[in-house]
């Protein structure tokens, strides 16, 4: 039977829904023994002096380690992987990220001691009894503010806290005299606030040193395990990468979070080797809140020039970016490579600059959250759009549609090559729209808008129809970008001697369903039923090697590296087939687990052609035994996806607050092969996406202290908060990859946020406060101000 | 997440939790529904090294009339409340204002004595015992004592009940003639008030001769507002007087600020609440 396009339930969900994951918090190893890290209180401190004196007399204490242990055993800081050159040539600023500090803690959870014992109340114990003398210095949070003159310094050899400057697309000159040329200008001033990611498993680490094997194993909660035994093994311990073993198990959700190598998995791993024994490390809520790499901070510029009938002439965007104190793994790819090419949407922009300043603050670091860099774009292209249809007194959904990029398909028509770098494989934009108002009830809706203005409650509706980039890869493509790492992906199918498949992937499931879509593929391809595949993946030792799952990826290059190993598997399997048919490979059909004899009723199973490859008593002369193929797949272009999303929503005069009223997404993520679970992913995304525009955002006071920590404090969206999404599809495959998929798991977040945000903006403009903008979190006092203040 | 270490004790009746409270002194605290008190413990905001569980008390557990009152155990639920139909005959806002509390894992374990004693400046109990001119229970070593909701909330966090002390129950005069409502404007992520007002009338042929109204959220202690009682006493209720009494709500009145609410927008939604609130009853 054919498994693609079907909803199958998850295999995998058996275990999680009746408690049987295996996460690494699960894992207890024998001799085990657990860290607490002592972090800074303070954004920005000068430490005078650490005393574990206390601490080390603290019942189990097995080891404490300090700043001045890492400075001494001269073992790395962990590295970046992706540069970004300043707009002159030089290389961005690194500094050193170690895994503990000595001299200077630079954000609020800096680690300052690792303190091991024999349980974890006994390190908390102690850790609370670390004696650390601070001397608080002056912080700064806000990038705007972290390039003035005279503003606290995050790094000395860091000058106005720059990491790099850079620029994309047509020269500024060229953009600002098409701007000056234009009939109507829509000038906005956005921020894209910081968010937190809340990953519902937080981060743990095990570190194990084997002394007989020399051996290090690293149990972690990663999306990407390979990239890690690589940054570990090379960059930051010096140790032989053959000889690290990184196993992710079940990992309880990402969002982008746990695609990079943190300074605890470093730790956890040397400090094993110290003490002799395995030490786990796992995040409280509150640490996950300080550490996990937070996503987006961006203070943007923009102005869009249009002609008198809506054409859009020009754009320019000046966007100062938080990095953080340190650099995270990808922090420099996010604001530039992943935001800046997307600036063209899926628009004919003439011309588009694009400027970028990537700072460093007395925060955490910032790096890639669901989207990165693309909901960020998204974001100011639509705001502005809407706001412009508001200005030039244009229906914004036709403002849209007479911008469109006219429909390619990637195959009779060329690809849209677009002013900021990349290539659009396939789009077809007008049909989503269309859809979306279709589903709305726009004209109906517009009466119902007039209706309600003299009632307490306004109602409002926002549009967002964006492209984004996915199936993050070509190596090529995003080498010339700054990538420090390949980014194709691998896959191993090997068949059993009975015909049972067992397949290794280089992606890694951490809530996508891989085990169930992939198997989908593999049992589609090779005419066996679902139950007789298995889907390996999160373990450097069982798969050759892997790119990890991020930038929505894993269908369109680990999905298509499967492909690519099935061919290899049907192709030999052919040869068997023929050998014992006495035929032709020419002459052969393969469908449905057998291959026929063209013609005739002669057929042989796969099951019976695997058994002959292990049993090779009566085989072809040429041929080596076995049916196990392993392949590394790298796409020619990254994929595009596109969709138009529509909000309604409703705005309380008299308090401000918002209630989402209506969601309505038509994606277009390419060919399908399980809906169910890209419904899944679609509506995981709006609930982020829509969660950043109405409840989401970080706070820090002046001292750079985060006061909203906690789930008391910070708002997530909660399913009472959120209408039934209206969702629908339509198809236009990729053209470049053998499955003709686009991904699916970040289109939800990075169309949804401004359409919510645009659907207040109309809301208050019909109502008579003409606003241009209210900053998220969209809480109810921000939109209360905007209406006591708009006119 | 972990609590410093700790050793748990179950009081079977509340003579048992008064003799371990005195055994354990300042070195203990009760333990109900555990909705505040864990989470402080597992941030390390507290410490104590003894934990007594009074939440498996029968004494503390029943709902009941008697003598024009209505009186509820301090062990009694969010989520019992909801369900009672004594209470929702007799005193509708109080199983109203205990739907909004939390979701229901949070209803089932949280007590109404819990929250009473903790004071949480922005949780909803408080302003319905001013409302309803609640007087609270508290036994002692050396007997019981009455404290009228006035007097019991001192301020942030701060209660009338003293070292060796407990909270036993909450009784509420039921007289003809009343109707009350609570509305809560809440803050998004924890779900407390940012305004809660909780106003009981008593209304006769369309004339309001005794207004009671209450807030939580807006200031560190909750408080009754005599102002708009005042406005709203011995005056027809309607939507006329509704709007001026609401219009007094909270003025000279210290008041609350946090990153969700600004003392002016506080104040401006104690307005707005207090009209709501009248509204519903109206």
């Amino acid at each position: 039977m054919s498994y693609i396009g079907k909803s199958i339930k998850r295999v995998e969900d058996k275990r999680f829904i009746t408690g049987k994951g295996k996460y690494t918090d699960d894992i207890k190893l024998p001799y085990m023994t657990y860290g607490c890290f002592v972090r800074s209180p303070y954004a920005h401190a000068k430490i005078n002096s650490v005393d574990i004196s206390d601490a080390e007399n603290s019942s189990g204490i097995v080891k404490i380690f300090t700043g001045e242990d890492i400075a001494e055993s001269g073992i790395n800081g962990v590295p970046c992987g992706w540069q970004v050159n300043f707009k002159n040539g030089d290389i961005m600023k690194e500094p050193p990220h170690p895994l503990l500090v000595k001299d200077k803690v630079l954000h609020m959870g800096d680690a300052v001691a690792f303190v091991i014992a024999e349980s974890y109340s006994q390190a908390k114990d102690a850790a609370e009894m670390v004696r650390v003398d601070y001397e608080m210095l002056p912080a700064v949070t806000n990038p705007q503010e972290a390039v003035k003159k005279g503003a606290p310094q995050v790094h000395p050899d860091a000058p106005n806290n720059t990491c790099f400057d850079w620029e994309l697309g047509d020269s500024k000159a060229e953009v600002e005299a098409a701007l000056k040329g234009a009939h109507h200008v829509t000038t906005l001033d956005i921020e894209n606030q910081r968010v937190v990611p809340n990953a519902i498993e937080p981060r743990s680490a095990i570190g194990d040193y084997n002394e007989a094997h020399e051996k290090y194993t690293l149990h972690t909660t990663s999306q990407n395990p390979h990239l890690t035994r690589l940054l570990l093994s090379a960059f930051v311990l010096g140790i032989p990468e053959h000889k690290v073993h990184v196993i992710a198990p079940d990992v309880g959700g990402g969002f982008g979070s746990k695609i990079f190598h943190y300074t605890e998995e470093a730790m956890v791993v040397w400090g094993s080797k110290q003490i002799g024994r395995p030490i786990k490390w796992t995040a409280e809520r509150s640490e996950s809140f300080l550490t996990d790499a937070h996503g987006r901070d961006h203070k943007t510029h923009l102005a869009m020039g249009f002609d008198k009938d809506g054409k859009v002439l020009a754009l320019k965007s000046e966007t100062f970016a938080n990095l953080g104190a340190y650099l995270s793994t990808f922090a420099p790819a996010v604001p530039t490579y992943l935001h800046g090419t997307l600036m063209q949407g899926l628009y004919t922009t003439p011309k588009i600059n694009v400027d970028v300043t990537g700072v460093f603050t007395h925060t955490n670091s910032v790096d890639a959250y669901r989207g990165a860099g693309r909901p960020e774009a998204t974001y100011q292209l639509e705001r502005i759009m809407d706001l412009a249809a508001l200005e030039m007194d244009m229906d914004p959904a036709e403002l849209r549609r007479i911008n469109f990029i006219p429909a390619f398909d990637g195959v009779e028509q060329e690809g849209y090559a677009t002013r900021v770098a990349l290539q659009y494989d396939s789009g077809n934009y007008e049909p989503v729209l269309d859809r979306a108002l279709e589903m709305v009830g726009y004209d109906d809706f517009r009466k119902k808008q007039e209706a309600a203005k003299d009632s307490g409650k306004l109602l409002g509706i926002g549009f967002s129809t964006y492209v984004e980039a996915c199936g993050i890869a070509p190596s090529a493509v995003v080498g010339a970008l700054g990538a420090r790492a390949g980014l194709f992906e691998s896959s191993q199918v090997r068949v059993q001697p009975t015909g049972k498949v067992s397949v290794y992937s280089g992606s890694h499931s951490h809530g996508q369903g891989h085990e169930t879509t992939f198997a989908q593929i593999v049992a589609d391809r090779l005419g066996i039923p679902l139950e007789d595949v298995e889907i390996v993946h999160g373990d450097s030792e069982a798969v050759a090697f892997g790119m990890g799952t991020y930038g929505s990826r894993s269908l369109a290059v680990g999905g298509s590296s499967i492909v690519k190993s099935l061919e290899k598997v049907i192709d030999k399997g052919a040869k068997i087939a023929a050998h014992k048919l006495e035929s032709r490979v020419e002459d052969l059909d393969f469908a449905e687990g057998k291959w026929t004899v063209k013609g005739t009723d002669k057929s042989i199973s796969f099951g019976d052609v695997s058994l002959t490859a292990y049993v090779p008593h009566d085989y072809p002369a040429d041929l080596e035994p076995g049916l196990d193929f392993s392949s590394f797949y790298d796409p020619t272009n990254f994929t595009y996806p596109f969709g138009c999303h529509v909000a309604i929503v409703e705005v309380d005069k008299e308090t401000g607050h918002v209630r989402l009223k209506r969601f309505i997404a038509v994606d277009d993520v390419g060919n399908v092969i399980n809906p169910m679970i890209v419904d899944g992913q679609i509506h995981g995304g709006l609930a982020q996406g829509i969660g950043q525009a109405l409840f989401e955002g970080t706070v820090y006071d002046s001292s750079g202290t985060l006061l909203n920590a906690s789930f008391m404090d910070y708002s997530i969206p909660r399913a009472d908060d959120l209408p039934n999404f209206e969702i629908d599809r339509t198809v236009t495959p990729c053209p470049h990859n053998p499955l003709g998929v686009k991904g699916a798991g970040e289109a939800g977040c990075i169309g949804s946020t401004p359409a919510v945000v645009n659907a207040v903006i109309d809301a208050l403009w019909k109502g008579g406060h003409k606003v241009k903008d209210i900053p998220m979190p969209l809480i109810s006092e921000r939109v209360w101000k905007a209406m006591q203040n708009g006119h | 997440m972990i609590p410093s270490n700790l050793t748990y004790k179950r009081a079977s009746s509340i003579d048992d939790a008064l003799a371990l409270l005195k055994e354990y002194g300042d070195d203990a605290r009760l333990l109900a529904g555990g909705h505040s008190l864990i989470p402080a413990l597992k941030l390390r905001l507290n410490e104590y090294d003894y934990l007594i569980d009074i939440s498996k008390i029968p004494e503390l557990k029943s709902i009941s009339e008697e003598q024009g009152h209505i009186v509820i155990g301090a062990g009694v639920t969010h989520g019992e409340i909801v369900n009672s139909s004594l209470l929702k005959d007799k005193l509708s806002f109080f199983p109203e204002a205990a739907d909004l509390i939390g979701d229901v894992q949070v209803r089932n374990m949280g007590t109404i004595g819990g929250s009473v004693v903790h004071a949480d400046p922005a949780a909803d109990w408080p302003a319905l015992l001013l409302a309803a001119e609640a007087v609270i229970t508290i036994k002692g070593e050396s007997g019981s004592r009455d404290v009228s909701a006035e007097d019991f909330f001192l301020g942030l966090f701060q209660t009338a009940v003293e070292d060796g002390e407990m909270l036993t129950s909450i009784k509420i005069p039921i007289s003809a003639n009343t109707k009350s409502k609570y509305q809560k404007f809440m803050q998004p992520a924890s779900r407390f008030a940012i305004v809660g007002c909780a106003a009981l009338l008593t209304i006769e042929n369309g004339t309001c001769s005794k207004a009671r109204i209450a807030y939580a959220g807006v200031s560190a202690k909750p408080f009754r507002d005599k102002k708009v009682e005042a406005a709203l006493e011995g005056k027809a209720f309607n939507a006329d007087q509704i709007a001026s009494a609401a219009s007094l709500a909270a003025e000279g009145v210290s008041i609350m600020s946090d990153h969700f609410a600004s003392e002016a927008y506080r104040l401006q939604m104690t307005k707005v609440f207090t009209k709501r609130t009248l509204e519903a009853i109206l």
